[in-house]
């Protein structure tokens, strides 16, 4: 069981983080044609909107809150140390990842359904839209049974991160939790190490420029 | 004063014969291509009519271009703010149904059908997904159908019309059409480029083409709501866009772009403009009835020594001055002042010209389909066949005055030249019309000249590239060696 422990806490996550940012600036310097997310919209715009748009506003809070307990644990614990807070973090999170969930599955369906957009997936494709499926619903479930989630994310999985960005894998934080939160870290890395091989390269190119570049180019 | 050298177009349209010659020549040279089959960089319309994609000119649908507000020009889709949060999916973007869905046949099934008592048939296949579709629409599918309840009668411009007007175009019998291609303008306040997130959209300094660097092209689709004329095309399969790019590939070897190539009514007419890039702002923020003027001042005299001085100094070549001096488009835009910009309530300030047509010219008469009983032969401007008032709003932003002033001078130019060779139209009342028209005889034999006995060289008057003053020359001479199509070293496709 240690030798398992220390293959997916320990090892897996430089595999995943080194391809992640080997390929990811590869791909970026020697053939940025390819790096986009292939809009289907101009084929299917309707059902686009309904999956698109909870899909992404849930993504991205998940991914700030993330984030932020794992910037400013400290805060993150001072700021959820009364219950009402507490629930207002929990239920945010709730609901982002329902959001998620909802328009994960009705992008999938969207593609399933139509022959047009069909022609358009790739199999890289299914296989990130399974992955994001099992964080959806591995997330939700730790949110529902194993309360409170952002009280303990902050003492448990955040040193865990840490200690790997401190190259000392803590593997024991690891095994000692239950197996749905295992299964969502090894999620994670699993994203982690096809993110830069797929259309979710997109992220890494978000245009925030555009909100100070000059509005005519003229070169 | 910001002197920039733009290669810019006139169509004259009383010489399009509609035959799509020019559509074809550029499907094969660009978008013959797997994801650019429904794209058309250069099509032919026929007006009244709904055009490609349907209903382009309404946007009150598709929200292109910009809109005055606070006294400057704002994106009507997008913009800074609104581009961002509307990222995950653009409310304002037209699907391929708005254009068509690209078909073949089925050929081979002609030759291998098994021996049977009917003709075996090829059947119409869709090119996204392969499938039998049946066929809907197409690009030119309302093609020479004016008259046509559900085409020509729901083309947006007829909102200036009155209902008389209306009733009056689509007459049995008496119907009335043009046509009308388009390309990229090319304008000088492009929507597309300020409207692209990542910036992959940009025009060139030399000659003011607008071109999509498709490696920086992320495919967020803004650039194609943005375009109010809808020359900015969604490749569904490469998932990026693409436009014309007036075929700088040809401009710089001194060819003219394959669409006027291969125009055979030789409508099509390529030159130099200088412009004041100062002034483009104020002139995209004026009310509607102003732009045309506004936009023909931001046009520079390229004679002008003070202009000449700003256009050196700009780094502009001197053989681009005489480009510009020798230009066919300076003389139909601002010296005749008879061609005009398509659609430039859209603020995008189109660099592409049309010379309204002043065909038909059947007057509208009494009954009968040639009314010859008219004093002046070709029937009064007002009673025309085609109410000014509809042409107005295709290529003056409803200021009947400008499509008047050309019209009558075309007019004039065929008074001149019927007097010289038919001689039935007594001098003085030639000399009358071309008092009327602002036009001299001198004049009117140039614009003649120019109309129907123009040689190659004269209708496109290109300016060298000077590819010895290009950056790419400072870089490595052999980068581009062995590369194929527009510039890149791989095949462009997709690892996911």
């Amino acid at each position: 069981m240690n030798l398992y422990n220390a293959l997916f806490f320990g090892a897996f996550p430089y595999v995943a983080v080194v391809l992640l940012l080997v390929i990811s600036i590869q791909r970026y310097r020697s053939n940025q044609y390819t790096i986009s997310s292939l809009s289907s919209q101009f084929l299917e715009s309707q059902r686009l909107f309904w999956g698109s748009v909870p899909f992404h506003l849930g993504v991205l809070t998940l991914f700030w809150g993330h984030l932020t307990g794992f910037l400013i644990p400290r805060e993150v614990q001072l700021f959820a140390s009364t219950p009402l807070r507490l629930l207002v973090l929990e239920l945010t999170g709730f609901v982002a990842g329902l959001m998620f969930l909802l328009g994960l599955v009705l992008l999938i369906r969207r593609r399933l359904f139509s022959k047009r957009l069909r022609v358009v997936t790739s199999p890289l494709d299914y296989v990130v839209h399974s992955l994001l499926v099992w964080q959806a619903v591995s997330g939700l479930y730790i949110a529902l049974y194993l309360r409170w989630g952002s009280a303990w994310y902050v003492q448990v999985a955040v040193p865990y991160l840490r200690s790997i960005f401190l190259a000392a894998p803590d593997v024991q934080l690891m095994a000692s939790v239950p197996l749905m939160v295992q299964l969502h870290v090894l999620g994670a890395f699993s994203l982690f190490t096809i993110f830069s091989f797929t259309r979710l390269m997109h992220v890494l190119v978000a245009p925030i420029p555009y909100l100070w570049r000059r509005a005519q180019l003229v070169i | 004063m910001d002197v920039r050298s733009q290669v810019s177009m006139v169509f004259h349209l009383d010489k399009c014969i509609g035959c799509h010659t020019c559509s074809i020549a550029c499907k094969n040279v660009w978008t013959d291509r797997k994801g650019a089959e429904y794209m058309w960089w250069n099509n032919v319309e026929t007006k009244p009519g709904t055009g490609y994609p349907t209903a382009w000119e309404d946007q009150s649908q598709y929200s292109g271009g910009w809109e005055v507000k606070d006294g400057k020009p704002h994106l009507r889709a997008s913009g800074r703010y609104r581009g961002l949060t509307n990222i995950f999916h653009n409310p304002k973007l037209p699907v391929i149904d708005d254009y068509y869905e690209p078909w073949t046949y089925r050929y081979e099934d002609l030759f291998t059908a098994p021996a049977g008592d009917d003709q075996p048939t090829a059947r119409a296949v869709s090119m996204i997904t392969g499938e039998p579709i049946e066929i809907t629409s197409g690009p030119n599918w309302d093609d020479d159908l004016s008259g046509s309840p559900l085409y020509a009668a729901n083309d947006p411009n007829l909102t200036a019309l009155t209902p008389a007007q209306r009733e009056q175009i689509f007459e049995i019998e008496r119907l009335v059409f043009f046509y009308l291609p388009r390309i990229c303008n090319h304008c000088s306040n492009p929507a597309c480029v300020a409207s692209c997130p990542s910036g992959a959209l940009y025009k060139r300094g030399e000659d003011g083409v607008v071109v999509l660097n498709q490696a920086r092209c992320r495919s967020w689709r803004h650039c194609v709501s943005a375009c109010p004329y809808k020359k900015t095309y969604f490749n569904w399969a490469a998932g990026k866009s693409e436009k014309c790019i007036l075929c700088f590939p040809r401009l710089e070897t001194g060819q003219a772009p394959a669409c006027f190539h291969s125009c055979v009514g030789r409508i099509r007419y390529l030159g130099v403009l200088l412009y004041d890039a100062d002034q483009i702002e104020a002139t995209a923020s004026l009310p509607d009835d102003q732009l045309v003027d506004a936009q023909r001042k931001m046009i520079l005299d390229p004679f002008d020594p003070e202009v000449i001085r700003a256009a050196k100094e700009n780094g502009i070549h001197d053989t681009v001055i005489e480009s510009a001096q020798a230009s066919p488009v300076y003389k139909f835009v601002k010296r005749w002042g008879i061609a005009l910009p398509l659609h430039i309530e859209f603020r995008t300030l189109p660099m592409l010209f049309y010379v309204p047509p002043l065909l038909p010219i059947i007057g509208n008469g009494k009954g009968d389909a040639y009314d010859a009983t008219s004093p002046n032969l070709f029937g009064t401007l007002d009673s025309a066949r085609l109410p000014i008032e509809y042409l107005a709003r295709l290529f003056s932003a409803g200021n009947v005055g400008k499509v008047r002033y050309a019209l009558r001078k075309l007019m004039s130019v065929r008074y001149v030249r019927r007097q010289g060779e038919v001689g039935d139209v007594p001098a003085a009342m030639v000399d009358a019309l071309l008092a009327e028209a602002d036009c001299t005889r001198e004049e009117a034999e140039a614009i003649y000249r120019l109309t129907s006995l123009p040689l190659f060289d004269e209708r496109f008057v290109i300016p060298p590239s000077h590819r010895e003053e290009a950056i790419a020359a400072l870089t490595d001479p052999l980068e581009f060696k062995g590369a194929t199509g527009v510039g890149f070293r791989q095949k462009p496709e997709r690892v996911s």
